[in-house]
């Protein structure tokens, strides 16, 4: 495979990958380099941080006095702080990148918010699960986590007082989106999901029949007395949902700017194909047209995708308190989506302050400068408490001084540059680190 | 001042030789009075019922055991309400005329998580709505489409605010205008801002663009802003650094419509009584040195302050005599230019509650639509997404 390709691929498929193992790589052809993406057997990781008995029992939190809860607040935020520096790692690192990616597409599209550091392991967990499964098996186990249920209500959806938060979102953000269904297919779903519930103590999902409402309803022109997974399956039974699913993978791995066909295209193939998403991916990453140019170093890199493609480029891993400091000032903390809709991506990523923070990170990682960036103070329980200076000790080793500065600069920068900027880079000659230091500081870098 | 003619005299109409094109002083932005938003954000939810105290109340008195403000440290206002104690330059604000109390603000179905309420309150949205852009963002994505000036919309951190992102355009966070000016001026930095191109639809042109005005921006703020000089006297305090700033680039003429600054640690769930008082202390006196420079300079007719917070706290203390997070709240809006001042409408009612929680009487958007309408002249029917009714304080 071309080697160019070979790093689109990467950069999208993954988070990038260095020289060396893309000169191993490129003996293989497209389909087997894919192939091998998409072979996970053995190398699936589960995040395993938190332990089911390091949670407090519902018996011990009804007996803890205020301060004690309080404590317990910031316990469980130190361990979603230790998942979070957790996974990144095991982004930068992982033998699975496609999988980790896409258990990130997932993170943001099923997006979840709470303080709970065990569910919301869980609920990670599931998405890494069931990634490249069948999106109703990924759908039906998010909708049954605890995370979830308790993250969108569905603990308050009662047979006599039915709360209608997730089946809303179910609809608005999970799978068809806004405008295919009615208000009332709303009430009537809620009452079909009403009963499902988890254990407080195991955090394993229960139905409880006695508080679910088995009388008839009304859904997208269908009539019966549906529970939740008939629901389910009604929504997937329309077109729309492939699309609105399609529409979504094709802005996170081929392009924020939607070319209608190719998702209508795409979206005949997921639906046809049981909405079978390793399938999917295969079909994206082996089509012609996802190494069109026009498809080339045009998306924006989210700040997980810039802070572990910059790790993974030089292997290095950043300290804890670094990565933490640079997701929150970037805008992108995993396990902290703003909110059920996901982070938004895109050019929402970019603002001045953004935009300077990123174009001058990477150089004070690589070259040991301080980074000082002030926490806002807006988030009073959910603050980092991290310092406002951090020294980030260089890493000499991988400034690959060995490869020559074109292939350094096709390597680490994914669009096409003009003949000013590659003046700009490789103008006055320097060693590789100058170059490398320059590379990073480009807006190219931003891109992937 | 005119500020047609302020632009003359400092200076700025001859500066437009050196600056950019795109950066050339808004005449269109230059009405026939120039007018500033000023908005203060009070983050972690301010307890207004002991900000604004409803002092003949005794479901006030019963509710709040061990935290309620005794009677006769209370600054009276009207028969009854009346201030913190600590909060005397207010009560001087106040009785000049220059301060309106708005009681009861909120939203329906009101969001008790800080983050999530914030969310709400700067996107402008419905409970269940979810935008990716605020209200400050998109009044800039209305107001003018041909010009892109991020210093339209200041925030004064170092981070820029849900509030002031819009789709097509964005504030900028300015912490400190020297600092801002030093980061853009690396030599790198300044070699790549002038290769930008035109082509607007692709990403690496959005990056160059970003990177040019980022560079415009940083030198237009440091050097409008070194043109003034402020002596004024603050308390020193985070809030009143962040205030003298604000009044030092308005003195200074910068084209900004709206500032933001903000105030964090008002959510007292322990120990209230003690922390609060500091709080509302320093965020009354650096407000009253705030509206007193405005004053100095001339500028206090040109200027609105709004302050809020994401929500108020229960009426009902807590056990470790604190408050938990409620609803509804107060929002304070200061200015000489106000149609109404002092209070706007009654104090809450107590007796009818939503499972412990104040029941909201006017939405925080009939405020922001009011300001828009009122003050910033522009129709808020796009910004807000749907129609509010204007309050008449403005």
């Amino acid at each position: 495979m071309d080697l160019k390709n070979l790093y689109h691929l990467y950069s999208r498929a993954g988070f990038g990958i260095s020289i060396r193992d893309a000169q191993k790589l490129q003996v293989k052809n497209k389909n087997e380099i894919v192939d091998l993406l998409l072979s996970i057997e053995g190398k699936q990781a589960y995040l395993d941080c938190i332990q089911l008995d390091e949670m407090p029992s519902g018996e011990q939190m009804k007996s803890l006095s205020k301060e004690e809860k309080k404590d317990l607040g910031k316990e469980a935020r130190n361990k979603i702080q230790y998942l979070n520096t957790t996974w990144i790692k095991q982004l930068v690192t992982s033998p699975a990148p496609l999988l980790e990616k896409t258990t990130l597409f997932w993170h943001g599209h099923f997006a979840c918010r709470i303080e709970n550091p065990y569910t919301i392991q869980q609920l990670n967990n599931i998405q890494r699960q069931f990634a490249f499964s069948p999106f109703k098996d990924l759908l039906l186990a998010v909708s049954k986590s605890p995370a979830m249920l308790q993250f969108l209500n569905n603990r308050q959806n009662h047979k006599q007082q039915p709360n209608e938060n997730f089946a809303r979102e179910l609809m608005e953000l999970f799978t068809i989106g806004r405008d295919n269904y009615t208000e009332q297919d709303i009430k009537e779903s809620a009452r079909a999901f009403t009963g499902w519930n988890f254990k407080a103590d195991t955090y394993e999902f229960v139905f409880r029949e006695k508080d679910h409402d088995d009388g008839v309803k009304a859904f997208m022109q269908q009539t019966g007395n549906f529970n939740g997974e008939d629901i389910i399956n009604i929504i997937l039974t329309q077109k729309q949902t492939s699309v609105y699913l399609c529409k979504k993978f094709y802005r996170f791995f081929v392009n924020e700017t939607i070319d209608d066909k190719r998702v209508a295209e795409l979206a005949d193939y997921y639906y046809q194909n049981n909405y079978d998403t390793g399938k999917l991916l295969k079909k994206i990453f082996t089509a012609d047209w996802f190494y069109d140019d026009i498809n080339v170093g045009v998306n924006i890199k989210s700040p997980v995708e810039f802070i572990v493609g910059l790790s993974k480029s030089f292997s290095i891993i950043p300290p804890d308190d670094v990565l933490l400091k640079f997701q929150r000032a970037l805008g992108q903390v995993l396990f902290y989506p703003p909110n059920v809709a996901g982070w938004p991506g895109g050019r929402n990523w970019i603002d001045s302050s953004t935009l300077l923070l990123r174009l001058k990170a990477p150089s004070l990682i690589l070259n040991g400068g301080k980074v000082d960036i002030v926490e806002k103070d807006d988030m009073p329980e959910e603050s980092f408490n991290l310092p406002e200076i951090i020294k980030i000790n260089p890493d000499e080793k991988s400034f690959y001084a060995d490869v020559k500065p074109d292939e350094l600069i096709e390597n680490m920068l994914m669009p096409k540059l003009n003949a000013k900027k590659k003046n700009i880079l490789s103008g006055n000659a320097g060693t590789n680190k100058q170059l490398v230091l320059k590379i990073v500081s480009m807006p190219e870098y931003q891109l992937c | 001042m005119e500020r047609r003619s302020f632009i003359k005299r400092t200076g700025l109409a001859t500066a437009a030789l050196w600056i950019p094109d795109f950066l050339k002083p808004l005449e269109n932005f230059v009405a026939d009075e120039y007018r500033n938003l000023v908005i203060i954000q009070l983050s972690g939810g301010n307890d207004g019922l002991n900000t604004i105290i409803p002092f003949e109340n005794d479901i006030y008195y019963n509710s709040r055991k061990t935290i309620a403000i005794a009677k006769n440290t209370i600054l009276k206002l009207t028969d009854d309400m009346g201030f913190h104690p600590s909060m005397t330059g207010l009560q001087g604000l106040y009785n000049d005329g220059l301060m309106c109390v708005i009681n009861s603000v909120g939203y329906p179905n009101p969001n008790r998580s800080h983050f999530r309420s914030m969310d709400i309150w700067q996107s402008a949205t419905d409970a269940n709505e979810y935008k990716n852009t605020g209200w400050i963002g998109r009044y800039l994505d209305s107001s003018c489409s041909e010009c892109n000036h991020p210093y339209l919309a200041l925030e004064l951190d170092q981070t820029l605010s849900l509030a002031l992102k819009g789709d097509t355009k964005k504030g900028i966070a300015v912490n400190n205008p020297q600092q801002l000016y030093n980061q853009t001026r690396e030599p790198f930095f300044k070699q790549l801002k002038d290769l930008a191109t035109d082509n607007d639809h692709d990403n690496v042109a959005y990056l160059y663009k970003t990177m040019a005005e980022t560079y415009a921006s940083a030198e237009y703020i440091f050097e409008t802003n070194k043109t003034y000089k402020n002596d004024f006297e603050y308390p020193k305090n985070d809030l009143a650094r962040q205030l003298k700033q604000i009044a030092t680039f308005i003195a200074s003429g910068l084209n900004t419509r709206v500032y933001y600054a903000s105030m964090g640690g008002f959510d007292t769930h322990v120990g209230q009584l003690n922390r609060q008082e500091n709080l509302l202390k320093q965020f009354s006196e650096s407000v009253t040195a705030f509206i007193q420079n405005l004053k100095s300079t001339n500028k206090l007719n040109d200027t609105m302050v709004l302050v809020f917070s994401e929500f108020g706290r229960r009426v009902n203390q807590n056990a470790s005599n604190g408050t938990d997070h409620g609803t509804a709240n107060n929002v304070f809006v200061l200015g000489s230019a106000l149609k109404k001042q002092g209070f706007y409408n009654a104090a809450p009612d107590l007796t009818n509650l939503d499972d412990g929680d104040l029941k909201y009487q006017i939405d925080f958007r009939n405020i922001y639509a009011s300001l828009l309408n009122n003050w910033l002249k522009i129709s808020p029917g796009k910004i807000l997404g749907k129609s509010f009714d204007y309050l008449n304080f403005v």
